[in-house]
């Protein structure tokens, strides 16, 4: 009788482990794809920078054409609405794989308005980019400037 | 016999007092070096920005202004304790609008206050001491022009024995130096002059020692952030493989040769390079390049 009880205990005490790790397992599944996809996103932005770099620096010939493509993605991109990228709890104190500072959450206003500043640079690079190489450096700086205000405040250092 | 030694003794401690005590004086410039000069707000403006003085001068929740308020208020946490960035604008009470350029000349040459104490090396008197005197006076010149701000400077949070000042003359004896770091090439020398006398890239670059000397046999090869959160990066080329256009790059937009951006500091001195001429942007490019 005694075995049986032991037996009983033992697994509700598992299952109920079970469902505990499974519910963690869940909300670790929804911030880690929520990452996950911000951390595309950047991906997406870096790519773009690049194409436009590379005729800033010199490396490869200028091309109207391109510039305003690239600059076009990136001007697209600040306008994809990130809201549900950003979940409560996505800070990089709570999980790994993450620099966003849990500053982010405390200070929201702030961060749309960098989020505007950026946009605001972006729109000014998608008109510019096309007329010419001297044009194109300018608006990645202001760009540069935009993207640096946000992780200066709101990103971690590197481990 | 006993009494001969006793007065040796005692003549032998107030000498090494006495000799402690004067070398451990605070320096100061040759004021005729300044007499002849007239500064220059345009260029001193320049100066400001390769120096990167806002950097440490604003306010933590400051505006990027072209027209910054110095009133000082960043902290600096470190092993000794925590330092804060002085008032230094143009105000006559609380900043510094009452100093000569002799002043600012003894405070960023030698570490020396008006009123004759050691300043912390928190302060890049150890870079700035190779500045050009007439980069000086350009300086004084367009710190003149900002705005006054009457917020008074904090005290440091420093601890014994850290807090005695007189000993920072000692720390100077052992670790202040005001000759060049590196050998330079021509090409290099005006990129050299840019870091090893304005820009002060080693404060933050370069191993310290236990008493926070900078370990110049290990120049700009990296060292633990001061923060304790990170390492700050080796950029010699022995280890920073970026082209000289990746690093102007960097310099001017602030984005690295993978099209990540600057964060912390670092995007603090990007907003300070990219206002300088390209032409010093490279120079700082190519004096990097020119390292071991």
């Amino acid at each position: 009788m005694k075995k049986i009880t032991t037996i009983l205990t033992a697994t509700i005490l598992a299952s109920a482990i079970g469902a505990g790790a499974q519910a963690e397992s869940h909300v670790d599944k929804a911030v880690a794809g929520a990452i996950a996809a911000r951390q595309a996103t950047m991906k997406l932005y870096a790519f773009n920078l690049g194409l436009l770099g590379g005729m800033a620096k010199g490396e490869v010939a200028y091309d109207a054409a391109a510039a305003s493509g690239a600059a076009n993605n990136i001007a697209l991109l600040t306008q994809l609405n990130q809201m549900a990228m950003w979940p409560e709890g996505s800070d990089e104190m709570s999980v790994d794989g993450t620099r966003a500072l849990s500053d982010i959450w405390s200070n929201m206003a702030d961060v749309m308005a960098k989020g505007t500043a950026l946009s605001d640079a972006a729109a000014t690079m998608q008109a510019e980019a096309g007329k010419g190489l001297p044009e194109l450096q300018a608006a990645m700086g202001a760009v540069g400037g935009a993207c640096g205000a946000c992780h200066k405040a709101y990103r971690a250092p590197e481990k | 016999m006993r009494g001969k030694i006793l007065n040796i003794a005692i003549m032998l401690v107030l000498l090494t007092g006495a000799a402690a005590y004067l070398l451990t004086a605070p320096k100061r410039v040759d004021v005729a070096t300044f007499a002849g000069l007239t500064g220059d707000a345009a260029h001193g403006a320049q100066v400001f920005n390769a120096a990167g003085c806002a950097s440490c001068h604003t306010a933590p929740d400051a505006q990027r202004s072209d027209r910054p308020i110095l009133s000082g208020g960043r902290t600096f946490p470190s092993d000794f304790g925590t330092f804060r960035a002085p008032n230094i604008s143009p105000d006559l009470a609380e900043g510094i609008g009452a100093w000569s350029v002799i002043d600012l000349a003894n405070a960023m040459m030698h570490g020396t206050s008006p009123e004759g104490q050691h300043y912390y090396p928190a302060f890049p008197y150890t870079t700035y001491t190779r500045a050009a005197p007439q980069d000086i006076a350009d300086l004084f010149a367009y710190l003149k022009t900002l705005p006054p701000s009457a917020t008074p400077s904090q005290p440091h949070d420093v601890g014994f024995p850290f807090n005695i000042r007189r000993a920072l003359g000692g720390w100077k004896l052992l670790f202040f130096r005001d000759t060049w770091i590196t050998p330079a090439t021509p090409e290099a020398e005006r990129g050299r002059y840019l870091v090893e006398a304005l820009g002060h890239c080693g404060e933050c670059h370069t191993p310290r020692n236990a008493l926070g000397g900078l370990d110049y046999a290990n120049w700009l090869t990296g060292a633990p952030n001061p923060s304790g959160k990170g390492k700050i990066p080796n950029i010699t080329p022995a280890v920073l493989d970026w082209s000289e256009a990746d690093l102007v790059e960097y310099f001017t937009s602030g984005f690295t040769p993978d099209y990540d951006s600057a964060g912390g500091e670092m995007a603090e001195v990007v907003q300070n390079l990219s206002k300088l001429p390209v032409e010093d942007r490279q120079a700082i490019a190519a004096y990097l390049k020119s390292l071991p």
